[in-house]
């Protein structure tokens, strides 16, 4: 099977600081990786350049078949790649219901071609707020959401643009053990559904429940790739976490 | 309501004021009403790119400006058609020339919007303060431009007679309620497609762009698409509303036509009414436009700014969403 998702040897650097250097990573179709590192190992700016907030220097970023490099973000959006941010980042002016609604016209409509009709639309915010739990509050504003909310909120945006693959950066930092199991229960719940997954995490009970696979940045470089169990095993990672 | 209703109701409104001023014979009405409605239009103007989209401009006075000049510039070149043209081309010429009002609306409208275009293109990758401190560069830089551009009169300024009649289909039509008619069905196109916009998928990019443009980009919108759409509307509806200015003043010079006024009323008007909705730009404009049409006839015309300025003020202080948003704000603490 060929894999949808292809990190190329990809670089970034932002003046002398290198955040990724010759990254390589492979993301196979229904898959659900987790991608760990300690803070500032290059995370975030790979999701940002898997996702085209940021442009890789060197390299190619692959995605279901498709080379994406130089193709800004809402194009990616379009091709099947939806990210949730690590601070939520609602449209504060909007319901619950016209957050989604922005997905749903911009990357949704382009893909199949006309217009939904208006109901059609509804019902779509509906489900999506359902899926979440956030039914009920279609109609309210998100500074009304509690912090866990807000994390669902995200997600059912990403959500919102029908993706091939999920990226969920740090979705439940922050947040209490019941609150954990609520979002791992909800992502499992859309990997099941057919969504390939990445999962950027530090809480590590959450990630070692919900990975087949596990990724390990270190300074802008990938140490590890493999089953959870022998990853966290391995003395490179040990030593990057705990230092020796 | 449909937008063809919409549209409808908003020329009888106006055709009750042309009509209500014709049955008193006042031409001031007409006059002051004029002014009323073009801040109409540049209010509404300014309020699709700042209010919808959050790209705050203070060069709103180039763009009308530069509507003012491409007539005036038009009109100079009818002058000169005789001078520069060989006989027969010049008989052609005179055939089209003098243009239509409406024909040097449409040109006005074609060149602040082709400006407005390729400033939201150098500009738009700017944010916040940025933006609007290179949209008050620009100003300044097409104002020094027409200064020492003598053709259209330089510093000096031009002269542009205004005819004391049209005739229309036989009718003679005092040309400055010509004028106001042009004027108010400019405002009409402007409010009508403001709230077209409003309800349409443009608008909901647009919201999402104002309240956070990563994530909008994230969600599939195209940013920079749509933030050049929204600069070139509004520039294009700033010119339209300047094209017919050089008839209405009579005289039209550099210091008049990029006046502080149009800068701060088109960004005063839509703030003081509130700048999420089509409404608000109509609500402050009709408000402060009487308050300082009022103050010019009662006071003085140097008092105009400064009521602006303390309206302002006031209206940060104790309505920062406008009077739309506090109606609003009211509406759903009632609900709640």
């Amino acid at each position: 099977m060929t894999a949808l998702l292809h990190v190329d040897n990809i670089s970034k650097r932002f003046g002398g600081f290198v955040a990724l250097d010759g990254i390589e990573l492979e993301v196979e179709p229904g898959e659900r990786l987790g991608l760990i590192g300690p803070n500032g190992s290059g995370k975030s700016t790979l999701v940002n350049c898997v996702c085209g907030t940021l442009q890789n220097e060197s390299g190619s970023v692959r995605f279901d078949g498709d080379v994406m490099d130089g193709l800004a973000a809402h194009e990616r959006t379009h091709r099947g790649v939806a990210r949730s941010f690590q601070l939520p980042r609602p449209f504060h002016s909007m319901t619950l219901a016209d957050n989604l609604r922005i997905p749903l016209l911009y990357t949704v409509h382009a893909r199949m071609g006309p217009l939904r009709s208006a109901s059609d639309l509804e019902a779509r915010c509906h489900d999506l707020l359902e899926m979440v739990g956030l039914a009920k509050k279609a109609k309210r504003m998100p500074r009304d959401l509690t912090q866990v909310e807000m994390r669902k909120l995200e997600l059912a945006r990403a959500m919102a643009a029908e993706p091939k693959l999920l990226i969920a950066d740090e979705s439940m930092a922050g947040l209490s053990h019941s609150e954990i199991e609520d979002i791992l229960t909800l992502l499992v719940r859309l990997s099941e559904r057919g969504v390939t997954i990445i999962l950027i995490e530090h809480i590590m009970s959450a990630v070692m429940s919900f990975s087949q696979r596990l990724a390990v940045l270190v300074s802008g470089k990938k140490i590890a790739d493999g089953k959870p169990e022998d990853v966290v095993r391995d003395p490179e990672v040990v030593r990057a976490y705990l230092g020796q | 309501m449909s937008t063809a209703k919409f549209s409808l109701t908003t020329v009888a409104i106006g055709a009750m004021v042309m009509a209500f001023a014709h049955w008193f014979h006042v031409d001031y009405l007409f006059f002051a009403s004029y002014t009323i409605l073009q801040f109409i239009v540049l209010a509404t103007a300014w309020n699709i790119l700042g209010g919808y989209c959050g790209y705050v401009n203070f060069g709103s006075a180039a763009f009308f400006a530069l509507g003012a000049y491409s007539s005036v510039a038009l009109i100079k070149f009818d002058a000169e058609i005789d001078a520069w043209f060989s006989e027969g081309v010049a008989g052609v010429l005179h055939h089209i020339f003098p243009l239509p009002i409406p024909v040097l609306i449409l040109f006005g409208a074609l060149v602040s919007g082709l400006v407005g275009f390729g400033m939201g293109y150098l500009t738009l990758r700017l944010r916040g303060a940025f933006f609007a401190i290179a949209t008050l560069a620009m100003a300044v830089v097409l104002q020094t431009l027409i200064v020492n551009w003598d053709f259209v009169g330089g510093s000096r300024g031009a002269y542009i007679i205004r005819p004391e009649n049209l005739e229309f289909a036989g009718i003679e039509i005092n040309y400055i309620e010509y004028l106001f008619a042009l004027m108010l069905l400019l405002a009409v196109l402007a409010l009508t497609t403001a709230r077209v916009i409003e309800r349409s998928q443009l608008g909901f990019g647009f919201a999402a762009i104002r309240d956070d443009e990563l994530a909008a980009e994230a969600c599939g919108v195209p940013t920079l698409r749509l933030k050049l759409i929204a600069t070139t509307l509004s520039g294009a509806f700033m010119g339209m509303a300047g094209a017919p200015f050089p008839y209405y003043i009579g005289y039209l010079q550099p210091a008049s036509a990029f006046g502080l006024e149009y800068a701060v009323n088109s960004i005063a008007m839509p703030m003081i009414g509130g700048t999420t909705s089509w409404v608000g730009p109509l609500v402050g404009a009709i408000l402060l436009g009487s308050a300082q049409q009022y103050a010019t006839v009662t006071i003085s015309s140097a008092v105009n700014l400064l009521i602006v300025g303390l309206m302002l003020v006031a209206f940060v202080i104790i309505a920062p969403n406008g009077l739309i948003g506090l109606v609003q704000e009211r509406l759903r603490r009632k609900e709640t």
